[in-house]
């Protein structure tokens, strides 16, 4: 294989990574990893820098139409990079100390968790009417968004901020030391923890793994691991894919993007318990 | 001090509020798509740039596999010194590595942006949780010591 048709073939897998990135708020990492290191045989590290980018990518292409279409909550979301970059930023810094391998057990045992409860909350998906949470109260994190796919205006009230905030701590932290991993957390923490609606959850994801990946994305470029041939199919390709993905999530019923979550989060967390044990 | 939003008395307040709230989201939108059309604008320059360098990558068939370009003795500009040598050398893979920089850099912009926003909105408590965030952000170069 040519370097033209690597860059090819891995600019069209990026479309469709970022389109199913864009969709759940995961940074299409799920996807780029393992094509790059199974597929085409390239060293982890690479792969994994690859994903950063891919993060950063799938953010941006995406968050754009959703901030505008009011989809994000954009105040929840701001509030909850407290965690996520304070998370990734002590992660960088406790890669040495921590053995990888426990790590994707652990991150493999909580994911699937995550699933199962996730799969759980399918019947109980009418949003909140009141809240007795304080600092939700305080910071009016509280919201409200048309819903394409129900044809009405759906207004919600955020709970659980404290656990929130905790479980974005740790999506902060496992994005920092295995560079996957981080939307896979921070939909389950809005999801289950804080109630907010399904596709909320998903956009205010898409929209805060930018800057949770910006935070250790220094790090990976200061350590070579952001090969130039292997980041531009994949952020263009992944662009053109958050894109499009970002026009489909309103037209898509809640259950629809909750099943499409639950099956991705079950592939990562089988992919890190593979890791962790062999 | 007042920490929270102080809530809009009359209908003509709370429109006006509505309206911040709105050029807020817009330019947060406006900011990212910016920071997504030049990153790939930049990105197909560089790829253009290094395969009119080196013929031989751009071929769709032929004995030069790709694994030259992407195994972990590969070279290309990991530290800024590096960025400027290869720019300054017209190098492909530098421009991409510029494209890059401006992909990771859009995020730490829109929080930037936020800052301004909320506090134009006199928001004290989302300016600080933003001015926060961003602090993080900066602080995590630094440390990165690229």
């Amino acid at each position: 294989m040519t370097p033209l048709d690597f860059v090819i073939s891995l600019g069209l897998i990026s479309v469709a990574a970022g389109m199913l990135g864009s969709l759940v708020g995961l940074g299409g990492g799920v996807v780029i990893v393992p094509v790059l290191t199974l597929l085409f045989h390239v060293d982890i590290r690479l792969a994994i820098g690859a994903s950063i980018v891919s993060v950063i990518a799938t953010s941006s292409g995406a968050a754009a139409a959703y901030v505008r279409e009011k989809m994000t909550n954009l105040r929840a979301g701001m509030f909850l990079e407290v965690a996520t970059t304070t998370g990734a930023v002590t992660g960088a810094y406790l890669t040495t100390l921590l053995p990888t391998r426990f790590l994707f057990l652990l991150f493999g045992v909580v994911l699937a968790y995550s699933a199962v409860a996730t799969f759980q909350r399918r019947r109980a998906a009418a949003p909140l009417s009141v809240s007795s949470d304080r600092i939700a109260n305080v910071l009016e994190l509280h919201g409200e968004y048309f819903d394409e796919a129900e044809q009405k205006e759906i207004s919600y009230k955020v709970t659980g901020t404290k656990l929130g905030l905790f479980m974005m701590y740790v999506a902060g932290l496992v994005s920092a030391l295995l560079g996957i991993g981080s939307g896979a957390l921070k939909v389950p923490a809005m999801d289950l923890a804080m109630h907010l609606p399904m596709k909320v959850s998903t956009a205010t994801s898409n929209f805060m793994i930018g800057v949770t990946a910006a935070a250790s994305a220094g790090v990976y470029f200061a350590r070579g691991q952001i090969d130039p041939i292997i980041s531009a199919p994949v952020a263009i390709g992944v662009l053109i894919g958050a894109t499009v993905g970002s026009k489909v999530l309103g037209k898509l019923k809640s259950h629809v993007i909750r099943l499409i979550f639950v099956v991705v989060l079950i592939v990562i967390s089988l992919e890190m318990l593979q890791k962790g044990v062999f | 001090m007042r920490l929270t939003r102080r809530p809009p008395e009359t209908e003509e307040q709370a429109k006006v509020m509505n309206e911040k709230i709105r050029m807020t989201e817009i330019t947060i939108s406006l900011v990212l798509r910016i920071g997504v059309a030049l990153s790939v604008a930049i990105f197909i320059v560089g790829l253009v740039v290094m395969f009119a360098h080196h013929p031989a990558y751009a071929k769709l068939s032929g004995s030069l596999s790709f694994h030259s370009l992407t195994s972990p003795s590969s070279q290309f500009p990991h530290s800024f010194s590096g960025l400027w040598n290869s720019l300054a050398k017209g190098q492909g893979r530098g421009i991409i590595v510029l494209g890059t920089m401006v992909l990771i850099i859009t995020p730490v912009l829109r929080v930037a942006v936020a800052i301004v926003s909320f506090s134009i909105e006199k928001d004290p408590a989302m300016t600080i949780v933003t001015i926060y965030v961003f602090a993080v952000l900066i602080l995590s170069f630094f440390l990165a010591g690229a």
